[in-house]
């Protein structure tokens, strides 16, 4: 059944897979300090990271039908509003972190203005165009390291402690992000707005003729999504150290699409597996050899063909049909 | 020819709209009175549903002007005129499929309830939302039906919730494209049961291709032939008028 894919799930899995995806994050590190720590660490804060822009993601393509292929952008933005700060010295968070959600808001009200007036396949190139109008602006910043990128000096303080410093202390604050962008999405999907926004995916015409300006609704979950991307930016400037534009490329973006659809899209959650299968099987399959996307390629499509839900829904078919006998 | 009715729910002057070279309304003017359930009706193609469009909103006139209660509403975006208290059902089944029964109605209320910029709280639980819409629901007896998904509803059940839709938005004129379009006679029978139990309450505009239900509840009616008004009056006057007798009603009435 198709129209269950997009559906809000069924109250029972509704809450136990989350509640499982978070205490997996929240005991990684444990783990992780049998192994080889800074770097499974580093992964973890990665998967999280791209957890938060996947969720943003899911949240305007899964529940309101707007496939933006240019979210890396915002991506892009909180990290270069991150790294620029800090190359003229400032790395206070209680400034640059407000600043990055700030300016990605703007960019994406701008573009929304232009990008909502247009549908289905005419919104995805028009996004994947002003994706890449920012990736060459970015690389055009000379003072800032141009196509090669630059490097941070210090990752970001909070009233001047260096409260990111330790790999572990970054890793946390890091998944608190994420839960917070989860819960509030989630909150946000079953609200007032939420409902209006799922209703002009389903049927835009109608919600006009009951009365509701179906474009702002959308320019707002626009910027919503915008400013979480955004923040998945200036974390992850802070974890890699490094801001670059390749952060912004077309590829960056269709990767976070891949893993929306990967873990199973419209469900939230979903968002966070996604991220996270694709990089650790980007990470795996990269360590069996350097052509690992011949491998992930066709796992994708096999995913795509067959588990409509993604991820997720082909682990529900397969609880499923186990309860069944 | 019809003659001015004064404070009208809904007045048309000399309405155009083309499509290139294709005239498809041709200046019709149209009056109809509070509480009027005013039918129109004409064979295919004669600009019906391009007439209900362009009172909706979705389709811009070329030429004259539409009022709403007197307002001038020729210009406004279909949310802005929704607001104004006109609602309209599709002659194309037009629901949120992905919706139970009672959310989309409940959308409709929510429109006129408040602000939809909330974005806490559970819309689902908001026992003022769903008990109004469950209040429509009964009116087209679809309340046994209220948690099903839209998409899961017969044909005419999709039609009643149409009509359930239009209700919740408590309309001053309530335009309905082809409500019959596609249902049983004995659906059929139920919609006229709930329309005419609706008679009054709100001004109508009726567009239907079932004559049955045109002339079981319509107080007047204004025959359409090549975007043009051939006549309207009262049905008994114009199922009477010969000009109308040859160029529409002679096919399906002795």
């Amino acid at each position: 059944m198709s129209l269950s894919v997009t559906a809000l799930p069924r109250a029972r899995n509704y809450e136990a897979l989350p509640i499982a995806i978070f205490l997996v994050l929240a005991l990684a590190p444990l783990a992780a300090s049998f192994g080889a720590e800074t770097y499974l660490l580093g992964l973890f804060t990665r998967v999280m990271i791209y957890g938060i822009a996947a969720l943003a993601l899911d949240f305007i393509c899964g529940y309101g039908g707007l496939v933006s292929f240019g979210h890396a952008a915002f991506v892009g933005i909180g990290a270069y509003t991150a790294g620029i700060f800090s190359a003229h010295g400032i790395t206070d968070m209680a400034i640059t972190l407000p600043v990055a959600l700030i300016v990605s808001a703007l960019f994406a009200w701008l573009t929304g203005t232009v990008c909502l007036r247009t549908k289905s396949v005419y919104f995805i190139m028009i996004t994947l165009a002003f994706g890449q109008m920012i990736y060459f602006v970015a690389g055009s910043l000379s003072p800032y390291g141009g196509d090669d990128g630059m490097t941070l000096k210090l990752r970001s303080t909070l009233f001047g402690f260096p409260v990111l410093q330790n790999d572990r202390a970054l890793y946390y604050a890091v998944l608190a992000f994420l839960l917070v962008s989860y819960l509030l999405l989630r909150a946000i999907v079953s609200s007032r707005f939420g409902r209006v926004f799922r209703g002009a995916r389903d049927n835009p015409t109608r919600m006009a003729t009951i009365g509701y300006d179906v474009f702002r609704y959308q320019r707002v979950a626009y910027v919503i999504a915008g400013c979480l991307g955004g923040l998945a930016g200036f974390l992850l400037a802070n974890a890699t150290e490094f801001v670059s534009p390749s952060f912004m490329s077309w590829q960056r973006s269709g990767e976070l699409i891949i893993m929306v659809l990967f873990g199973g899209i419209g469900t939230l959650h979903g968002a966070i597996v996604g991220a996270a299968a694709f990089l650790l099987l980007e990470d795996m399959l990269g360590g069996i050899t350097e052509n690992w996307k011949l491998i992930f390629g066709p796992m994708l499509v096999l995913i795509v063909l067959f588990a409509r839900g993604g991820l997720l829904g082909l682990a529900q078919s397969v609880w499923e049909r186990l309860r069944r006998g | 020819m019809a003659e001015p009715v004064p404070n009208p729910v809904l007045r048309i002057e000399n309405l155009r709209k083309n499509f290139g070279g294709l005239v498809v309304t041709d200046g019709v003017s149209l009056d109809i009175k509070a509480g009027e359930l005013h039918a129109v009706i004409g064979p295919n193609g004669a600009g019906k549903t391009t007439l209900i469009n362009q009172i909706s909103g979705t389709l811009e006139p070329s030429a004259g002007a539409i009022y709403l209660n007197g307002e001038d509403i020729t210009a406004l975006p279909p949310n802005k005129r929704a607001e104004l208290g006109l609602a309209r059902s599709f002659q194309i089944t037009s629901v949120l499929p992905r919706f139970s029964a009672l959310e989309n109605v409940a959308l409709a209320v929510q429109a006129r309830s408040g602000s939809s910029y909330q974005f806490i709280g559970r819309a689902d639980r908001e026992s003022a939302l769903n008990d109004a819409a469950m209040e429509a629901l009964t009116e087209v007896s679809l309340d046994a039906r209220a948690d099903v998904l839209a998409a899961h509803l017969s044909h005419g059940e999709k039609r009643a919730l149409e009509l359930a839709i239009a209700l919740a938005m408590q309309p001053k004129l309530l335009l309905l494209d082809e409500p019959m379009a596609g249902t049983g006679p004995e659906e059929s029978e139920r919609l006229i049961v709930v329309l005419q139990k609706l008679k009054g309450r709100f001004a109508m505009m009726l567009v239907e291709h079932d004559m049955n239900a045109v002339f079981a509840l319509a107080d007047r009616i204004s025959v359409l032939t090549y975007g043009r008004i051939l006549a309207s009056g009262p049905p008994a006057q114009v199922r009477a008028d010969p000009a109308v007798m040859t160029a529409y009603l002679g096919e399906e009435l002795e």
